[in-house]
Formats: C-alpha cells, sequence, structure tokens
C-alpha cells in the first residue's frame, strides 16, 4: 500500500495509434446503429450462446472499437443469430447485422484484419 | 394481290417468336432435374394438362387474380391480353370464312382489312365487322388505362408502378403503337371504301372527309406491321417474356415442380414469369409503413433476370410472404428470396446481344464455408425419456409469461412432459438460415435432432412459429409435430383441459410463419372462440400483416420496425378489442412496445381460463393416446 495512485499495466494498455479499427469502420459504416451501444451488456446478458460460453457481443464490440481484432474472428462465428440481443438492447442497435457485417468483414478481409 | 411487302416485318417477329419459344422452352425442359422432368412428362399427359389450360385461359387471359385483388387493373390486363387473344381468334375465322382461300398464313388474318376492303357491307358480314370493332375497342380501352397508369399509377388503384429499363420503353412503346396504329390503318381504309363497323367505320369517314385517306391509309398499315415486328423482336429481351415463360410455367406447376431449396430450372422459369405487375410491391408493409420502395419481388426478380447484385435486395425483407399471397401469377418468391441469401454478392456480368437473348441458366452459387465447423462447442446434454416434449425456444424465453402460461397448461393437462430448453437451449437455425448461413444452421439442426430422438417423445411442442417452420421443413423428426395452439386444441378436443369462458374481446394476430409459412390458420382461432369472443380483423388467415418484428430482415432499423408493428397494431385493433392475441413470442414482444392494449399470446389466454378447480380428468384417454414407455418411473 506504498504507492497510491494509478499505475498503466502495459497489458491493459489501448494504443489506438497502431490498433485497427478497419472492422469498426467498416461495420459502423454499414451499421450505423454500430456507434450508439453504450456497452450495458443486455445483449450478452440475454444471449444464447453466452450460456454455453464465454462468448460476449458486448466484448465484441468493445474490442472492435479498440481495434483489438485478434481472436474475434473465430469468436464471433459462434454467435447463432437467434436475435434476443436485438430484442432486448435499450438502444436499439441492430445487433444481427453488426454481427453478420463482422463476419462479412473478416471474410472480405479489410484491411489489416487478423 | 394477296401478299405485299409492308407484312415483312410482322412475319420476321411472328416467326422468330414462335421458334425462339420453343427454343426456350427445350433448353428449360433439359435443364430441369431427373424427377422434374418425369414429373413435367407425367403432367402433360394426365389430368394436369386440362387444369394447366383452364389455369391459362383464367390467369394468362382473364386475369381472374388481378380482378379479384384489383378490378381496374384486372380490367387492363384482361382487356389487352384476352382482348389481343380474341381479336386473333376471330381474325383467323373471319379470314378462313371470308377470305379467298381456307388456310392463310396467320398475316392474313392480322391485316385482313388491307386485303379485303370492300368487306363487311351487308348482313353477316356486317355483324362480324361490328364484333371485331367492339374487340378492338375493348382493348382500346384497356390500353388507355395503361398509358394513364404510366403517367399516374392511381387511376388503376396502385400506389407504385415499377421501373423500366430501355428495352422494356421501346418494346412498351411498340406495344402501345399496335392498336392505335391498327385502329387509324383500318378507319381510314374502310374510310376510302364505305365499309367498317361503328368505330373503324365512323372514324373512317369522319377522317377521309378532310384528308386524304387513300395515301394516308397505306404507312399506317405499315406502322402496325413495325410495332407488331419489333414487339415480337424485343420480347425476349423485356419483360413481355413473362408472356411465354407463364404458359411453361403453369404447366411446370400443375405437374407438381416446386422451388425447393436449390436454384435450378424451375427458379429461372419463375424469374422471367414475373409480369411486374407490381402487385407484390403494394402488399409489401415495407412499402406502405416504412416508404423502402426498392426491395420488392417484382425488383428481386427483374435483378436476378438481369444478373445484377441483388444482395441488398434479397436481405432488405421481413419474409413474411405477404407478396406470395398476392402474385397473380403465383411465383414461390419467398423461397427464391431464401435462395438467393445464400449466395454472396455478385458482379454483373458484361452483357453481349447474344447472351441477352440466350442467357446462361441461372445459376445462384452458395456462399463457400471454410469447412470448419461453427458449433462443435456446443455441450453434451442428456435428455431424459417422456412423452411430451416443450420447445420453447429462444424467443419464448424473452417472453417469460408465455413459458410460464404453457407450464401451467402442460401440468393441468395432467401429462407426462419434459421441458428440453428449460435452461435455455440452443437455437432452433432458422435465423441463420434467414441469413442465408445454412451449413451453420445444419450444425444446430443436428445437434436438437439428437437431443430430441434422445427423449423418445412422440409429440414436441413448440411455441415458437419460427421454430415451428423449421422443424417442419429442415429437421427430420419422428415425433409429431405441434405448435402450441395446435397442442392445447387437441387438449380441447380430448378434454383434458376444461377451460371458463372468459368473455373478453379479443382479435387474433396470424404470425406470418404460422400462417403463411406453414399453414396453421385454424386451431388458433378455434382455441379463442372456446375461450373468449373472437373478432375478425380484415387481416385474417392469409391476409395477415406481419408485426415487424422478423428475424428475416437483418437491414431495418429499430424505428423502421416499430413504425412496421405500430401501423400494424394499429390496424387490428380497430374495433378496439380487449385483447390483441397472437401465437408467436416474437410478435408479441413487438406489438407490446407500440399498443395500448394488451397483447398475449393464446397460451396466456388459455391460461388464465384454466378451470380453478380442476375437474376429474379423462385419465384413460391420456393412457390410450399415450402409453408410458416401461423406464419410465
Ligand atoms: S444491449 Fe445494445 S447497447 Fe447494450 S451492449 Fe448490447 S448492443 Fe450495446
Ligand atoms: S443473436 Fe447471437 S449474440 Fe445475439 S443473443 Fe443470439 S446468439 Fe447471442
Ligand atoms: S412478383 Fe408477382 S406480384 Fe410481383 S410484380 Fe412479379 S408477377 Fe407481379
Ligand atoms: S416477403 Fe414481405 S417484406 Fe418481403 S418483399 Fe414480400 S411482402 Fe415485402
Ligand atoms: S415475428 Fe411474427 S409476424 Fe413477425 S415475421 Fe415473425 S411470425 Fe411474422
Amino acid at each position: 500500500m506504498d504507492k497510491f495512485g494509478f499505475t498503466l499495466v502495459k497489458g491493459r494498455r489501448i494504443d489506438y495509434d497502431s490498433n485497427d479499427r478497419s472492422i469498426a469502420e467498416y461495420v459502423s459504416a454499414h451499421e450505423p446503429s454500430f456507434r450508439i451501444c453504450i456497452e450495458c451488456g443486455c445483449c450478452s446478458a440475454a444471449c444464447t450462446t453466452g450460456n454455453f460460453t464465454q462468448f460476449s457481443l458486448r466484448e465484441i464490440q468493445i474490442l472492435l472499437k479498440r481495434g483489438e481484432n485478434d481472436g474475434v474472428r473465430d469468436k464471433i462465428k459462434k454467435c447463432m443469430l437467434c436475435g434476443k440481443c436485438t430484442l432486448v438492447c435499450p438502444r436499439g442497435v441492430n445487433t444481427r447485422n453488426v454481427i453478420l457485417l463482422i463476419q462479412e468483414a473478416f471474410r472480405k478481409n479489410i484491411k489489416n484484419a487478423v | 394481290m394477296q401478299f405485299d411487302p409492308f407484312v415483312i416485318p410482322f412475319n420476321i417477329g411472328l416467326y422468330f417468336i414462335l421458334i425462339y419459344a420453343v427454343v426456350r422452352s427445350v433448353r428449360w425442359f433439359s435443364n430441369l432435374s431427373r424427377p422434374d422432368k418425369l414429373r413435367l412428362q407425367r403432367g402433360f399427359f394426365g389430368s394436369a394438362f386440362g387444369r394447366s389450360l383452364k389455369e391459362i385461359f383464367m390467369e394468362s387471359l382473364i386475369h381472374r387474380k388481378i380482378l379479384k385483388a384489383n378490378f381496374r387493373l384486372g380490367y387492363m390486363h384482361m382487356s389487352l391480353a384476352f382482348g389481343w387473344f380474341l381479336l386473333i381468334l376471330f381474325g383467323t375465322i373471319e379470314a378462313d370464312i371470308f377470305g379467298t382461300r381456307h388456310l392463310n398464313p396467320p398475316y392474313k388474318a392480322i391485316f385482313f382489312k388491307f386485303f379485303n376492303p370492300d368487306h363487311g357491307r351487308t348482313g353477316f358480314e356486317a355483324v362480324y365487322s361490328f364484333l371485331m370493332d367492339l374487340i378492338l375497342a375493348f382493348i382500346l380501352s384497356g390500353l388507355i388505362l395503361a398509358v394513364i397508369k404510366r403517367f399516374s399509377s392511381k387511376v388503376v388503384g396502385m400506389k407504385k408502378t415499377t421501373k423500366l429499363k430501355l428495352p422494356d420503353k421501346i418494346a412498351l412503346t411498340s406495344l402501345w403503337l399496335i392498336f392505335p396504329s391498327r385502329l387509324i390503318a383500318e378507319s381510314l381504309t374502310s374510310g376510302v371504301y364505305g365499309t367498317g363497323s361503328f368505330l373503324t367505320g365512323s372514324l373512317g369517314s369522319v377522317l377521309a372527309s378532310f384528308l386524304p385517306a387513300n395515301q394516308l391509309a397505306y404507312p399506317f398499315w405499315w406502322l402496325y406491321s413495325l410495332s407488331l415486328g419489333t414487339f415480337f423482336l424485343l420480347l425476349p429481351v423485356t419483360r413481355y417474356m413473362h408472356i411465354p415463360t407463364e404458359l411453361f410455367l403453369i404447366f411446370a406447376r400443375n405437374s407438381g415442380i416446386r422451388t425447393g431449396d436449390q436454384s435450378g430450372a424451375f427458379t429461372e422459369i419463375q424469374t422471367y414469369s414475373c409480369s411486374s405487375c407490381g402487385i407484390c410491391i403494394d402488399a409489401c408493409q415495407l412499402n406502405f409503413s416504412t416508404g423502402i420502395t426498392n426491395i420488392q419481388s417484382a425488383y428481386l426478380m427483374k435483378g436476378i433476370r438481369n444478373n445484377e447484385d441483388v444482395n441488398d435486395i434479397a436481405f432488405n425483407c421481413l419474409m413474411c410472404g405477404r407478396c406470395d399471397r398476392y402474385c397473380p401469377v403465383g411465383i414461390e418468391l419467398t423461397p427464391i428470396r431464401m435462395i438467393r441469401r445464400r449466395a454472396e454478392s455478385v458482379e454483373p456480368p458484361e452483357k453481349s446481344l447474344w447472351s441477352r437473348y440466350f442467357p446462361d441458366l441461372i445459376k445462384i452459387v452458395n456462399t463457400r464455408s471454410n469447412g470448419h465447423p461453427a458449433f462443435s462447442w456446443l455441450p453434451q446434454i442428456k435428455t431424459e425419456a417422456t412423452e411430451v416434449l416443450y420447445y420453447a425456444g429462444c424467443m419464448t424465453h424473452l417472453t417469460p409469461a408465455i413459458k410460464k402460461a404453457m407450464i401451467r397448461i402442460l401440468d393441468a393437462s395432467g401429462m407426462n412432459y419434459r421441458f428440453l430448453d428449460e435452461a435455455g437451449g440452443v437455437c432452433c437455425g432458422r435465423p441463420l438460415m434467414l441469413a442465408g448461413k445454412d451449413k451453420e444452421a445444419r450444425e444446430l439442426i443436428n445437434f436438437n435432432s439428437g437431443l430430441i430422438r434422445d427423449s423418445g417423445a412422440r409429440i414436441l411442442v413448440t411455441s415458437c412459429p419460427i421454430c415451428y417452420k423449421v422443424f417442419r421443413e429442415s429437421y427430420y423428426l419422428e415425433v409429431e409435430l405441434m405448435h402450441h395452439t395446435q397442442f392445447i386444441k387437441m387438449l380441447i378436443d380430448e378434454d383434458m383441459l376444461r377451460l371458463r369462458f372468459l368473455r373478453k374481446k379479443v382479435v387474433y394476430h396470424a404470425p406470418c410463419d404460422l400462417g403463411r409459412g406453414s399453414g396453421i390458420y385454424d386451431e388458433p382461432k378455434d382455441v379463442l372462440r372456446h375461450v373468449a369472443r373472437l373478432q375478425p380483423t380484415g387481416f385474417d388467415d392469409d391476409d395477415s400483416l406481419c408485426c415487424g418484428g422478423s428475424l428475416g430482415n437483418t437491414r431495418i432499423s429499430y424505428r423502421q420496425k416499430n413504425k412496421i408493428a405500430a401501423d400494424a397494431a394499429s390496424a387490428l385493433t380497430k374495433g378496439n378489442p380487449e385483447i390483441l392475441a397472437t401465437a408467436c413470442p416474437l410478435c408479441k414482444k413487438t406489438f407490446t412496445t407500440v399498443t395500448d392494449t394488451r397483447v398475449a399470446d393464446i397460451a396466456e389466454i388459455v391460461a388464465e381460463a384454466i378451470a380453478p378447480n380442476p375437474p376429474e380428468l379423462k385419465k384413460h384417454v391420456v393412457k390410450e393416446l399415450y402409453r408410458e414407455p416401461a423406464d419410465m418411473i
């Protein structure tokens, strides 16, 4: 307890300069409601896939917006497109289209996408 | 004397289109799958042949369905198609009995007046001329409507009319010119000779009184022949290709050929059969509620025909099936859209003139999948053996009232049941299919099928029409599948559920996937009538509206969905019912936010009506119907 205050843990630092936000940009260009997500997590709470796995749409949206695309390509495939997230979202984010667009962006290998 | 060079354009056009129609038909036939070929052959020599002829007469000539849907539009189509048919038929007869010889080439009948200008002065000849004039007037009246429709579609009672391409425009102009030029040519000739009946005769004498009719008639006969020839020559590359194609389609459909879930010759025939009548545009809620007017099936058909990139069109649709219901040609529009959804966007290829006339077979190629299973992480779940298996479905978990009501009903029925996805299950796979991801959907289907099979259940009950449809169409199950409305109906009929009458005014919204999608209309209404006062809405059975919440559309926004829902809800609650009843958890959820009327699933209403002290249940019925398996308790 000798140090009071905040330190920057290297592993948790978000480096916006080197991160690749192309996927997030692709998605928001085609589905503007991607931008209005408040990361509340209702979608993850209702999620059918989330019932079985660690899958979280909220997490994925945050990662993409930060440009930390690693691993999202495989994660996003787990969604069953059931649509519960769309129904519970308080902001009216068109989540199913967001998910489809993320998948499409990875399939099309949008710039730098892993 | 019996030949004149002006008939040449007409002759070229006519023989071209006849040969072309045969060549295209042979190509379509050879592209059909083997079983479909057999079906068509059998249909051609069986009772389907008569039915087809009748349908061709009723739909392709009279346009009965359009007449029923919209009289003015139907009249327009009928006068052009049926009128033209009559003109050709009676013209041929006229040429045969009054001409110099029997069995004339077609041009003799079409240009009869030119070759027999003196015909029709007295007696039977005059009566026949009167008939021919009457038919021509009939066609012209429809033509006037068509011209007005092009400029103001409201006149024929349509809100939207389809947009045209250049060849379509030329073909349309020549089509429009055919009958007026015939009228003027015949009138002028009649004017010179003092023949003709009430139309051509009167117009002819008026024109001849101040014009040099003798010199003018000849150019108009040329115009008549040229416009016929141009129309026939352009027909294959315009939407008018639907005229010959529809005949083939009617034979194929009556022989039992269906779209299925693969693209093939039948899909192609159907896309060419669309007449761009625009009825599907008027029927579409995306049009009249949200003002989206470029994605309707007319445009999908046109886009597929022209090899355009229709990805955005294909996905921006509720898959509600309203257009299928209203399409007068009976094209299976939603199945075709479903097939198209599985394909990636395509680059429209360069089109040569040759490929316009002889396009490659429309092939809709599925998106390549990387072959890795997407859902290999699904857990191993053991299901316990049971008689009745209840699968609530994802959506029902978001509307717990329906789930609770169903449990109440199942408990009250005294049946031996298990709740398959009590702790949340795996999606049924239809949402993935609607997004064109069939491979992934198959994995979920296999997973769920395993669970259902392991339970040994005899009856599978589901609360969600979306699940119901995919269970019915894409699962291979040996259980009896029931939507909960069917199940409740059975319980009532078997006297396993005693219900009070609620004295409430209800209206029923038929969910798309349950009604138009699966053909279940009566059971939900029977159940409602049993417990409440069911009122008609004007949007009953296959006329029902979509709630807008459909999983079929990933493109429209939250606001647009709400607009569709609000419009639908206000249309349904016009009669101020106490309850807006539905049979779909998604419909319920969508409607609840947009109306003040109470929205409830049929299961909830039934659960409410369960008599407080359940009378003695007829246990023997239970035993008879459902024998307990040996390994149960
Ligand atoms: S529910 Fe909506 S707003 Fe909340 S995290 Fe999910 S997408 Fe974002
Ligand atoms: S659509 Fe996908 S992310 Fe949304 S709730 Fe269903 S499984 Fe979860
Ligand atoms: S799809 Fe059917 S309703 Fe729509 S324009 Fe074509 S023929 Fe008419
Ligand atoms: S299925 Fe429904 S939403 Fe789609 S085009 Fe047809 S009427 Fe419109
Ligand atoms: S939610 Fe209901 S009305 Fe809407 S598409 Fe589905 S079944 Fe049809």
